[in-house]
């Protein structure tokens, strides 16, 4: 399957979309070096460059790209759905 | 492709320093002083007027960082020769003076006791000289180690951190093999990765003058009672697919490769070795290029997500992009399409082969898009109020 996701790393949390995608599909995702990581159903529409969940993410729990947290699960975010300011907030500039 | 392949030819300045553009500036110490600054360049062929809206009653670092800036853009190896213009010839005298030591052409005027229709007409003379011995100097071979360049994102989005800011630390890398020096920066814009820059310093003292820079800027921010969500990532970030201020900085860091960081920087402050240093920095696009300029940065890489448009007056910007939509929607903005990387069609190295050529041929004098489009943006760094 032709890719649709690219990912940093093949353990990240989340991947991006390189084109928009629309929910109910049923897409491939790649890492950079061209390693496939398997495919997902997506559950939201993913525009060209925003984040899909590619495992479920509980509320709370760190989210990971680039192998590294890159902030803090506001609310789930199931397999396939949409990730961005809605369900991921920073862990930095808290006054 | 290595770095020494390339085949680079600019303009030797007395100071042994290579440009790779040929201007002649005419540059206003003050805000008031941009009328005649720019009254001189619409008189001369050949002359641009840098105009801006500060050097009037600053004082401490601030007033210090404005004349780095200036006298730092008129020192620039792209500059042939420099008028520089003040309302009275002290200030005027200490930036024609630290251009002066580049051994370059440079006169100052100053308004008061004369007014500015004789000023006009005397810098414009002056003008007209420099002109007519800039217009006779030839390009020469330099080797990349006399190179110093920057580099710099801006509207970045998620395609950046994928494609090409790795690709501009890919490049950055092979530059550093062959000796040229290199400024990145940005202090904010690393929040998240701050580790890594401190991991990637050449020592632990280089580290140390970074963390100093790094925790005085969050402390000036947490000391406002404010944080920078809402600022950082931008609203154009987050348009993107940027969620969160760690994912940006990820991103920005990649602008590095595996570069050890061999200095730390002022802003608008020379680089004194070889090799990648980082410079105190807005991530603010003009006002970080502009404090690059005046570093003595001759080109500079800017990578795009969604299309940043900016330009420098005095140094070509390399625009680079791996947004397929904005490759489409802003192709006159966009020096390198980078697109193929997200599709598998292109590699990191083969990304860092094009980056190379197209480095090569602007600086041997190919116009980049910014350059074409009249992008001239010239903004100074301002720290703090005025008195």
């Amino acid at each position: 399957m032709k890719h649709s996701i690219l990912m940093h790393e093949p353990d990240d949390d989340v991947g991006v979309a390189i084109e928009d995608l629309k929910a109910g599909t049923e897409v491939g995702a790649v890492t950079l070096e061209g390693k496939p990581v398997g495919t997902v159903k997506l559950i939201n529409d993913v525009p060209l460059g925003h984040k899909v969940a590619l495992r479920d993410i509980a509320n709370g729990k760190d989210v990971i790209e680039y192998g590294r947290a890159i902030g803090m699960a506001a609310q789930a975010a199931p397999r396939g759905s949409h990730v961005h300011t809605h369900n991921l907030k920073s862990k930095r500039w808290k006054v | 492709m290595r770095a020494e392949e390339m085949k680079l030819t600019g303009y030797r300045r007395p100071d042994g320093r290579f440009g790779v553009r040929n201007y002649v500036v005419v540059i206003p110490v003050d805000d008031l002083s941009n009328a005649a600054a720019e009254a001189v360049a619409h008189n001369i062929r050949g002359t641009m007027a840098l105009p801006h809206p500060y050097g009037r009653l600053q004082f401490g670092e601030d007033l210090e960082l404005t004349f780095r800036t200036l006298a730092g853009t008129g020192r620039n190896p792209n500059i042939a020769a420099a008028i520089v213009i003040g309302i009275e010839p002290n200030w005027t005298d200490r930036i024609v003076t630290e251009i002066a030591k580049t051994r370059k052409p440079v006169a100052g005027f100053s308004i008061e006791r004369a007014g500015d229709l004789k000023t006009i007409e005397a810098a414009s003379r002056k003008a007209k000289e420099f002109v007519q011995y800039a217009s006779e100097i030839q390009r020469e071979p330099f080797a990349v180690k006399q190179l110093t360049m920057s580099t710099k994102c801006g509207e970045s989005d998620t395609t950046s951190g994928l494609a090409s800011n790795p690709t501009v630390g890919r490049t950055f890398e092979r530059l550093t093999d062959a000796g040229a020096t290199l400024i990145f920066g940005e202090t904010t814009e690393v929040t998240g990765g701050e580790d890594l820059i401190m991991q990637q310093c050449a020592t632990p003292e280089i580290a140390a003058q970074f963390k100093a820079a790094f925790d005085d800027y969050q402390n000036l921010v947490t000391s406002q009672g404010v944080d920078l969500l809402g600022s950082q990532p931008t609203e154009g970030n987050i348009r993107g697919g940027l969620t969160t201020i760690e994912e940006k900085a990820m991103g920005n860091i990649q602008k590095a490769g595996r570069c050890k960081i061999m200095d730390f920087l002022k802003p608008a402050e020379e680089p004194r070795k070889p090799g990648l240093s980082f410079m105190d920095s807005s991530s603010a696009a003009a006002e970080m290029v502009t404090l690059c300029a005046a570093a003595g940065s001759v080109v500079h890489f800017f990578p795009t997500g969604q299309g940043n448009v900016i330009g420098n007056p005095i140094i070509p910007v390399i625009k680079l992009s791996a947004n397929p939509l904005t490759v489409a929607t802003m192709s006159e903005h966009i020096d390198i399409d980078l697109t193929g990387i997200l599709r598998m069609e292109m590699n990191l190295d083969q990304a860092a082969d094009a980056t190379l050529a197209m480095l090569e041929r602007t600086i041997n004098g190919r116009l980049t898009a910014a350059e074409v489009l009249r992008h001239n943006e010239f903004v100074l760094t301002k720290l703090y109020r005025s008195a």
